[in-house]
């Protein structure tokens, strides 16, 4: 027997409320409800990252996230990060330079990782970067390539020349 | 979607004992890291849950007026590392649950939770063993407050009755005031993986720093529950600071750990790692605390 919620919360920016099933998690609410397929159910207990999103800053696996507990809180997905014509970010262009990218699956939920690590503004050591990236699990690049393009994006907004 | 029966949504600490005893069979969820994966797999689909992640007034770590540091159960993993408190007075404690899953695990997972489940293998339970924390608990009209080692009851079991939350975690200033400490979790990757073995000792030497004043070490996954090794404490204390001393203690460790074979490693592994890891906590916590462990590092 369903039971359904009001939840009400900010998602890319924009606040709006949803009539949620209780038994939801943000993945579903925010792939179902919210049409955001760029989270991506892999593992769905909290171990691959490709659900990956930020709410209020803070990286969670909205797999094991339950959408009742989204209520008031401030989401950002892989789509919120769209310039205002469309553009991509200096973090997904960076993958793709490096070809951090092969099936694609777990890019999201990097990205976002990234895009929390680097707002920060601070220089981190490629071992500080792998530790902040470790919630994640790409079976396709062997991650040389997804480090390399975080650290390039970090030493492009540092003003660090390689 | 989750195969769950009902959920209530505690709004105050009472109002979470009153749903548990309106409904005995729910199972409490704080950050769900564990139990949402439990539903998952079937353990505990289709029950009703009693969900106490809104109760802020559980966050935050303090000091009260007497000293004691008092850990809030839904305190997060993340919460936890960046607690100038903590780094200051239990950096010990910051360094264990930082070795806990992932950045998003850190982020969601709450220390009630790690210890409240129950598991030997939890990378907080045997740095708050070696810190003698008491554990908060509060009912429908009363608190109590009991030492961790009375929490845990068996494997997967903790004491807590019906109607029954934790609310916070409380070292004592006795506990780690002059003391120095260090974790190791021995597993099998760097992240997302659980404790082969985990270790914790705190020491506290002697003014002239020239002998083991009190030693208290603990054990994750030696055991059903984490454990104290009290031999080996009890061998310790008041002898000299010194590289015979420190490989005789964690030779004593096998009179007290009681590891056993599973998939992740055997009983013989476990023994061996347990004594090596004794060793090397102390003589890092001894060098933290200014002793002279010449050539054990």
């Amino acid at each position: 027997m369903a039971d359904y919620k009001l939840i009400t919360c900010t998602v890319n920016g924009k606040t709006s409320s949803k009539m949620v099933d209780v038994r939801s998690s943000l993945t579903d609410m925010l792939r179902d409800d919210y049409r955001l397929t760029s989270i991506k159910k892999g593992c769905e207990v909290g171990e691959c990252g490709a659900c990956n999103v930020l709410i209020d800053g803070e990286s969670f696996n909205s797999c094991i996230y339950l959408a009742i507990w989204a209520e008031g809180k401030n989401i950002i997905t892989l789509e919120g990060l769209e310039g205002p014509n469309g553009e991509i970010s200096d973090i997904q262009q960076a993958f793709i330079d490096e070809a951090a990218i092969q099936c694609g699956f777990c890019t999201p939920g990097f990205v976002l990782s990234a895009k929390h690590i680097l707002d920060k503004g601070k220089l981190y050591t490629t071992d500080e970067i792998r530790k902040e990236l470790s919630g994640h699990l790409c079976r396709c690049t062997g991650y040389e390539n997804i480090v390399r393009a975080v650290e390039k994006t970090m030493k492009q907004r540092l003003g660090i020349s390689e | 979607m989750y195969d769950i029966k009902a959920i209530y949504e505690a709004k105050t600490i009472k109002d979470a004992s009153r749903l548990l005893l309106e409904h005995k069979d729910a199972q409490i969820i704080a950050g769900g890291s564990d139990v949402l994966v439990q539903v998952r797999e079937g353990k505990r689909a289709g029950k009703e849950l009693v969900s106490i992640y809104g109760l802020d007034e559980l966050r935050g770590v303090k000091i009260l007026p007497n000293g004691d540091i008092k850990i809030g159960s839904l305190t997060s993993f993340s919460r936890i590392i960046g607690s100038d408190i903590i780094k200051e007075h239990l950096p010990v404690l910051a360094y264990a649950v930082e070795q806990v899953g992932s950045p998003q695990i850190r982020n969601i997972g709450t220390i009630g939770g790690n210890t409240c489940n129950g598991v030997t293998s939890a990378d907080s339970a045997s740095t708050l063993f070696a810190y003698d924390a008491m554990i908060e608990i509060s009912g429908m009209d009363y608190e109590r407050i009991i030492p961790i080692s009375e929490f845990y009851i068996s494997a997967g079991k903790v004491d807590l009755k019906e109607g029954e939350i934790q609310t916070a975690i409380i070292i004592k200033k006795e506990s780690y005031e002059g003391y120095f400490g260090r974790y190791i979790k021995y597993a099998m990757r760097e992240a997302l993986d659980i404790a082969t073995t985990g270790c914790s000792v705190n020491v506290k030497l002697s003014p002239d720093k020239k002998y083991f004043e009190d030693v208290r070490i603990a054990y994750g996954v030696a055991g059903p529950v984490p454990m104290r090794a009290v031999n080996a404490e009890n061998f310790i204390k008041g002898k000299e600071v010194n590289e015979e001393n420190i490989d005789s203690f964690a030779n004593e460790v096998l009179n007290d750990v009681r590891p056993r074979d599973s998939w992740r490693a055997s009983k013989a592994f476990r023994s061996h790692i347990g004594v090596v890891m004794a060793a090397r906590c102390l003589s890092r916590a001894t060098e933290l605390a200014g002793g002279d462990v010449d050539g054990r590092l």
